[in-house]
């Protein structure tokens, strides 16, 4: 059994009640949103790139339409990647599906999500950010879902 | 209250453990766990009475269409059915609603024409509305709530008044727990000229249901959340409406006559009943029924009451909780928000205490966007559960508050 506090980490508590990046960038040229249909989480990401580089990123999430999980990482999530180069963002979010379909674990501060992989049924919030920024690199139009996603 | 003392060891799933705790399943809006009888009426079943119904000249297929056409009176009874005629087995509420919607809503329903529903159905009483008035043009009309989560009268009148073809709304609502006044709206829509048609997945299990009383048109139920098995439910009718619509699924064993190019139909109920029933399903729901029965569906709900009232009592007494819902007479289930905790991580935090509740939107919504609330957290109760449940509930609820730091809100 799976102690608690291995899934709600300080550091993901903390994000969540203080998620970093947590705005509109009205003027960002990639942007996605995220859905998990399942329990109604949704995430809005805008993404600005400049060149190769992820120059500013912003989140948001209608109103208690995220839960600790998914908010915490979205917020962790563009921490990691703000002013990165697009290719190691890619990269990351490889890495972080990896790391939750029982691999290793991911680089940095991403590693208090290996908790999730004892909470199966919270993994889809785990993810969901970051099919966003795949998505929004991409400049895929289509709405991401966590029922679509290929690693489900 | 129940006996829950000598119900509890009838459902042998509640004598295991969930993450090392008692197992306290508070998710019975979702689906009920089974008792011992139900489970050995379907192993019975097969093993004794196995073979395809309707058509064997065998003795063994003479005792399975007996079985089945049992299970069938056994329904129709519990639910006061006009006739048996009237009870079409189906896979659950959702495939009633469906059956209706295209086989009496194709037909009687055109371009311009109105259905009905309203704010608090659950998906499965809206979606099959939609995809109906989507094909025909027609326009589907959703009745509000009012602040204290009852179906708004005035304007479900309002909306009487553009002459309805289908007026269609849930007995008792599976995210709020509010029992409608199901014979009053019957009888408002039937002065308007429509038919009505009642969700009753969430009143079968817990209340004494007379249809006739109600006076609905179509009134449909799950197996699954009343002891039966996955797969069982049926839809009760009026058996001059279903003689006039036209089949839902063709088949083998709804048909009368099979010529090349056209067919006729069996009588009902088998004309919609299309392909070989789920035999296990229909005695198990039976064999739930007798268990139902032998208890008094009066208790069941007096039982039930209690235990909502008493949840409601103590999870408002933690500072930061609020409970969603109709005051006073209510269904067992108790909606809940803590703070700013999201329903998921009460849900998670709950279920390693061993107390399984649902998180989310519960397939309403609609009914959500008009609470203002992306998910509810939601406890349901059922014949087995007791005082020690609530314990376990409130207890793990607090916990989840000493983890998060709630901020009241």
């Amino acid at each position: 059994m799976t102690d608690l506090s291995e899934l709600y980490q300080q550091v993901i508590l903390d994000h969540n009640r203080n998620p970093r990046n947590f705005k509109r960038l009205d003027t960002a040229n990639h942007r996605a949103e995220g859905n998990n249909p399942l329990c109604g989480d949704r995430i809005q990401l805008f993404v600005q790139v400049e060149g190769d580089t992820i120059s500013d990123i912003g989140f948001q999430m209608p109103q208690g339409s995220g839960c600790a999980i998914s908010k915490a990482s979205a917020s962790l999530m563009t921490d990691a990647v703000k002013r990165k180069p697009v290719a190691e963002a890619e990269a990351m979010f490889q890495a972080f599906r990896d790391m939750l379909a029982g691999g290793t674990n991911a680089p940095g501060k991403l590693a208090a999500f290996s908790g999730v992989r004892a909470f199966p049924s919270r993994i889809k919030c785990a993810n969901l950010a970051w099919h966003a920024l795949h998505a929004a690199l991409q400049n895929s139009a289509e709405p991401v879902t966590t029922e679509s996603a290929r690693d489900f | 209250m129940l006996d829950t003392a000598r119900i509890r060891p009838d459902f042998p799933i509640l004598a295991q453990q969930e993450n090392g705790h008692r197992l306290v399943y508070l998710d019975n809006a979702a689906t009920s766990q089974k008792p011992r009888k139900v489970i050995d009426a379907i192993v019975h079943y097969y093993n004794f009475h196995n073979a395809n119904v309707h058509r064997g000249a065998y003795a063994l297929a003479v005792e399975a269409t007996e079985a089945y056409e049992a299970a069938r009176t056994a329904v129709g009874r519990f639910v006061n059915a006009w006739a048996r005629e009237g009870v079409v087995f189906t896979r659950g509420t959702t495939e009633s609603i469906n059956l209706v919607a295209a086989s009496y809503g194709r037909t009687n329903v055109r371009r311009g024409d109105t259905v009905v529903v309203t704010a608090m159905d659950h998906h499965s009483n809206i979606v099959p509305w939609q995809i109906l008035c989507q094909e025909k043009g027609a326009t589907l009309r959703m009745v509000e709530i009012t602040e204290d989560a009852r179906i708004d009268l005035s304007d479900f009148g309002r909306a009487l008044e553009s002459k309805p073809k289908i007026v269609a709304f849930p007995y008792v609502s599976n995210s709020l727990g509010t029992v409608n006044p199901a014979a009053q709206l019957s009888k408002l829509a039937h002065a308007a000229g429509a038919v009505t048609v009642v969700d009753g997945a969430q009143s079968t299990p817990h209340l004494r249901v007379d249809v006739q009383g109600l006076d609905c048109d179509f009134y449909a139920l799950s197996g699954h959340k009343m002891l039966g098995p996955m797969g069982s439910g049926a839809l009760i009718a009026k058996p001059a409406l279903l003689d006039a619509m036209p089949p839902y699924h063709g088949g083998g064993e709804m048909i009368e006559r099979v010529w090349d190019d056209r067919s006729t139909w069996n009588k009902i109920p088998h004309k919609f009943e299309g392909g070989t029933p789920n035999v296990e399903a229909a005695v198990g729901l039976g064999a739930a029924i007798a268990y139902l029965e032998q208890l008094g569906m009066e208790r069941v709900s007096e039982h039930e009451q209690e235990l909502a009232r008493l949840a409601i009592e103590r999870l408002t007494q933690i500072d930061g909780v609020t409970v969603y819902g109709p005051k006073g007479h209510r269904a067992g289930v108790v909606p809940f928000t803590y703070g700013d905790i999201h329903p998921h991580d009460l849900a998670t935090i709950l279920d390693r205490d061993g107390v399984c509740i649902r998180a989310g939107h519960h397939c309403t919504q609609p009914l959500m966007r008009r609470l203002g609330v992306a998910a509810t957290a939601r406890a349901s109760f059922y014949i087995y559960n007791d005082v020690d449940d609530i314990d376990a509930l409130v207890t793990a609820v607090r916990k989840a508050g000493e983890l998060f730091g709630v901020l009241a809100s």
